[in-house]
């Protein structure tokens, strides 16, 4: 119990410090709300908004929920057809990675002008999109890198190749998907923010902000970035729970491979 | 009847290419039922790919190799050895029982029958406490005995082992290998055994193969004279270090190099 306390303390001690930090900072040097509002007063805006923060949050989480279950299915089904066939891998990978390394959540700006301006769905194909690809390389890698002495052991057992795929390759991926998970769950959540920032319904908590700002409700504003970070946060806990849950070990495998 | 039997036979690598490599030419070799046979040269000399083609991991460019009374790929299709590599290779998500009994599950033996083996094979290599833990949570030493455990769950007449305890520290090595003594003869199982160490090969033998390489050949096969039960004391008897001075020169004679064998360890 107290090495628990020994891990949770300091970061709640530090965060609760440095709130407290930012609170004085304000006061002390009188600090403008449109230049940074005081702790106390995003959450008096918060507490008061509590509803429409909420609605907000359902929306925005909805639409990264949504992407995130497809994005994750396909990215899965895909790297599938990529282990199977090589050639394949060799046409999309670089692909694949050369996406990636672009800011293609400004896509959702030409997928807005494909649907109806009140439509979700450009959001979550932008969602799908982001975590499609983070999943699929990462998968992809766990399904082909497995060790060179368990494929000999497989093949001198006369394992058929089916054999291999589902008593190595599928289970050595699994912690890799577990870590593209943890990468695209807050990515996922980020990417439906970003998305309400290129135009549509102004019901989620990216649009939200904005407009708050765009009034000088600053106080406001933070108040939905709270929602955002508490969003954000509760995406990342759950790939983490569900991650210990699926796998024997837990994390520990991941980190502590025996070769 | 031998257990290995190998006859003229020859692995060309890349033929016809630039970085042709002729890994084994004219390699003829027999290994009698019960016989522990170690295969010992300088990196180069073919030894891991003449245990990768009796276990038909690989096609021989030519020549016959008959494993078990059969040819080479029927007795891995139907698993007449098992196989053990410098990595454990234990997979992480199984248990030690699990691992243990894979060989038996791609057998299709049922539950009952693969778990009364997989206890009884753990008690051979004296780890039964450990059946339900996981791989990463056991030593070096111990992954390695699980490995020679799942390598004979089936009870195969032959065990292939290419270097299993090239990873060990010293002490971990040379209990392990008067470990593996106890369980061969236990077992009356023939071992091929692929090795960089000479006092490794002398004391695990009854003979050594030394091979040299470019091209890949058998260059000798030394006979080792010491009695059948070997312990601590084995490893002092002057026949011990007469057999490894007779390994050693074997090795220098087979060229290609000056002085011992690169990569060939006298410890």
């Amino acid at each position: 119990m107290s090495a628990r306390l020994r891990t949770v303390a300091p970061p709640v001690v530090f965060g609760v410090a440095f709130v407290a930090w930012w609170e004085a900072a304000v006061k002390i040097f009188d600090l403008k709300p449109y230049f940074l509002s005081a702790p106390s007063k995003i959450w008096d805006q918060f507490a008061n908004n509590k509803s429409l923060i909420w609605e907000a949050t359902r929306v925005s989480g909805t639409n990264a929920l949504v992407g995130l279950i497809a994005g994750t299915i396909l990215g899965i089904a895909m790297s599938f057809l990529l282990s199977r066939y090589k050639i394949l891998g060799d046409i999309v990978t670089p692909l694949a990675i050369a996406l990636n390394a672009i800011p293609i959540f400004v896509l959702v700006a030409v997928l807005n002008n494909m649907y109806s301006i009140t439509s979700e769905i450009p959001r979550r194909l932008m969602v799908t999109l982001v975590v499609y690809f983070i999943v699929l390389v990462n998968v992809a890698k766990g399904l082909t890198q497995v060790s060179s002495t368990q494929i000999e052991l497989m093949r001198s057992y006369a394992a058929p190749e089916s054999a291999i795929l589902r008593k190595v390759r599928v289970p050595n991926a699994v912690p890799y998907l577990f870590t593209a998970l943890k990468i695209s769950a807050p990515a996922a959540v980020i990417t439906a923010f970003v998305s309400e920032y290129f135009g549509g319904s102004q019901n989620g908590l990216g649009s939200r902000i904005t407009s708050n700002i765009a009034n000088s409700k600053n106080a406001a504003a933070w108040a939905y970035v709270l929602g955002a970070c508490l969003l954000g946060l509760a995406f990342y806990l759950v790939s983490i729970i569900v991650e210990s849950a699926a796998t024997p070990g837990g994390a520990k495998r991941t980190s502590g491979r025996s070769q | 009847m031998s257990t290995v039997s190998v006859s003229h036979l020859n692995k060309i690598f890349n033929t016809g290419k630039a970085n042709q490599v002729d890994a084994l030419v004219d390699v003829s070799l027999s290994i009698e039922k019960g016989e522990f046979v170690s295969l010992i040269g300088p990196s180069g000399c073919g030894k891991s790919t003449l245990l990768r083609l009796i276990a038909n991991l690989l096609e021989p460019t030519s020549g016959d190799i008959v494993v078990a009374g059969k040819s080479a790929k029927q007795s891995r299709l139907d698993q007449d050895y098992g196989m053990a590599f410098q990595q454990a290779g234990l997979f992480d998500w199984r248990t030690v029982a699990k691992n243990i009994e894979l060989p038996l599950e791609l057998k299709g033996w049922d539950k009952a029958q693969r778990e009364a083996r997989s206890r009884e094979m753990l008690e051979l290599v004296k780890l039964p406490e450990f059946v339900d833990h996981f791989p990463w949570q056991l030593s070096g030493g111990m992954q390695q005995r699980v490995a020679i455990a799942r390598a004979l769950a089936a009870h195969p007449p032959l065990l292939l082992m290419d270097e299993p305890f090239g990873a060990l520290d010293e002490m971990t090595r040379e209990h392990m290998q008067a470990e593996l003594l106890s369980i061969c003869a236990k077992t009356g199982t023939t071992v091929v055994f692929v090795t960089h160490s000479i006092p490794e090969a002398v004391y695990l033998s009854n003979r050594v193969v030394v091979m040299s390489p470019r091209p890949g050949r058998i260059t000798k096969i030394v006979d080792v004279n010491l009695d059948d039960h070997r312990n601590e004391t084995t490893r002092e008897r002057p026949e011990f270090f007469a057999t490894i001075t007779a390994v050693r020169e074997a090795l220098r004679a087979g060229g290609g190099h000056t002085h011992t064998g690169a990569g060939v360890e006298d410890r």
